[in-house]
């Protein structure tokens, strides 16, 4: 099989991969992921036949889930496309499967004879998988995003939340960053000219993956980050993944019952944040979805004269 | 009065979450049946340094989950205790062990091995059945409707469709769905 490409795609050749829980949860990430990469020059193609990553059977079955996996990438592979996530679980496993089923023609030959009877399609391998953070990072590049910035949200403190599947395995990710020290979602948050802060426990788990098993460890979990959040008095915790949304976000109020606290903190999707720094208006951003209103933050940014 | 193994009462209930190996119920086989399974290869390599453990989140809010002792467990041959189990399932994949590990065991990749054969033998998680339900009617484990599409519209994203049939014709094919509900 041919190595992979070293050049990565050009900015108009991903199809954005919005997975399961973007669509129906968080209308505020996709649309404000949609507005900024506008703004900064990115194009995306839309393939409305994507279906589940494939992740969540990876416990029950590991081979369907490589061949749901294979499913998407043939679908992006026909159009020459490749494909850019919002949520890191399933960069994750479209990753993975990418990876491996490139690298094994034996388990190739397998998935494409299955993918091909079942339902007609082949996969390549001709497809690269990342997220759209990644691609800010990497692609876009911190001095284009300075250069863009509109607004001062240098009085804002926001506390960065890596999660797991974004750098991790990073065999998968090729080693892009150490995932004991990752320091791209600062730079990027840094590069609003908002305070990217420090805390304990800075790249704990949300518990997100244990939520359909067992909603108590999964709260315990987000618990015991939020409180650390808390103690640095950040006005709001930035994130990239629509399940860690979930854990910190939608399930704040149970966890505030739960444990008999209060935390009231805003949760933002990275691309809200660099949108308000971009000198857009919160509206078109999404911020009305955001259960948790960050009306104290709003408050902080300004507008820089021209 | 003497309890389990013969020793005495007042010993055994000091030790509550202590249970004791009969070795003749163990399946020597069984840590090679996981090392067959995808993900499962590097089992024998643990040497029970405990590093997975110790940077565990899961197991930093309940005790309940102990990567290192159900290595242990496995490699000993507890099948039944293992397959059965629902310890098993409280991996959240986070992969820190899997950064971690000296002995590159790839601890979440190992768990989702056991309990793609925990499956096999008929132990599956309620959870994950409605999963499997969820996307072998929707493609997707949230359903999209006229709500979600009609929500989109107003927001100018584009619709998306309300079922994706590929994937149910790709679970029936692997026999691991009927194709209707269970």
């Amino acid at each position: 099989m041919a190595k992979r490409p070293e050049k990565s795609p050009s900015l108009s050749r991903y199809a954005l991969y919005t997975g399961c829980t973007v669509p129906v949860r968080a209308f505020n990430y996709e649309i404000s992921a949609r507005k900024v990469a506008e703004k900064l020059g990115l194009q995306f193609s839309d393939i409305p036949q994507f279906s589940c990553c494939g992740y969540p059977i990876k416990s029950v079955n590991r081979y369907a889930y490589l061949l749901m996996a294979a499913r998407n990438l043939a679908l992006a592979e026909e159009k020459g496309l490749s494909l850019c996530t919002l949520c890191s679980a399933c960069c994750g496993a479209l990753s993975e499967a990418n990876h491996e089923i490139r690298e094994d023609e034996k388990l190739r030959t397998r998935i494409n004879n299955d993918l091909s009877e079942a339902i007609g399609k082949r996969y390549n391998g001709g497809s690269e998988v990342t997220h759209f953070i990644r691609v800010l990072q990497k692609e876009i590049g911190m001095e284009k995003i300075k250069a863009q910035v509109r607004s001062d949200l240098s009085s804002i403190r926001v506390a960065p939340h890596y999660g797991c599947h974004y750098t991790k395995p990073s065999t998968i990710y090729g080693h892009i960053e150490d995932p004991e020290d990752p320091k791209s979602l600062d730079e990027l948050i840094e590069a609003t000219g908002a305070r990217s802060l420090s805390y304990e426990d800075k790249l704990q788990c949300c518990g997100g993956g244990v939520l359909a098993i067992d909603e108590q460890v999964a709260l315990a979990m987000a618990h015991k980050k939020l409180d650390h959040i808390r103690a640095q008095q950040a006005d709001a915790l930035v994130l990239i993944c629509p399940f860690c949304n979930v854990m910190y976000e939608s399930n704040q109020k149970k966890i505030e019952k739960a444990f008999q606290t209060e935390y009231k903190l805003p949760i933002l999707f990275y691309p809200q944040l660099l949108g308000l720094a971009l000198g857009m208006e919160p509206d078109e951003l999404g911020m009305k979805m955001n259960r948790i209103k960050a009306n104290e933050l709003l408050k902080k940014v300004s507008r820089r004269s021209a | 009065m003497r309890g389990r193994l013969g020793l005495r009462e007042e010993v055994v209930n000091a030790f509550p979450n202590c249970f004791m190996i009969d070795s003749r119920n163990l399946d020597p086989d069984f840590k090679y049946l996981i090392a067959s399974e995808p993900g499962g290869e590097n089992i024998k390599k643990c040497f029970s340094c405990g590093t997975c453990t110790a940077g565990c989140p899961v197991r930093e809010v309940t005790d309940r989950y102990n990567p290192r002792k159900i290595i242990r467990m496995a490699i000993l041959g507890l099948k039944k205790e293992v397959l059965s189990s629902q310890f098993i399932w409280l991996c959240s994949s986070c992969y820190t062990c899997y950064e971690r590990c000296p002995q590159n065991v790839k601890i979440p990749e190992l768990m989702n091995a056991i309990k793609n054969l925990a499956v096999r033998e008929g132990h599956l998680p309620p959870a994950m059945r409605t999963q499997l339900d969820l996307l072998a009617s929707y493609g997707r484990l949230l359903e999209i409707t006229d709500f979600e599409n009609e929500k989109r519209k107003e927001m100018g994203l584009p619709l998306l469709p309300e079922k994706e049939e590929d994937v149910k014709k790709i679970l029936v094919k692997l026999g691991i769905h009927r194709g209707e509900k269970t």
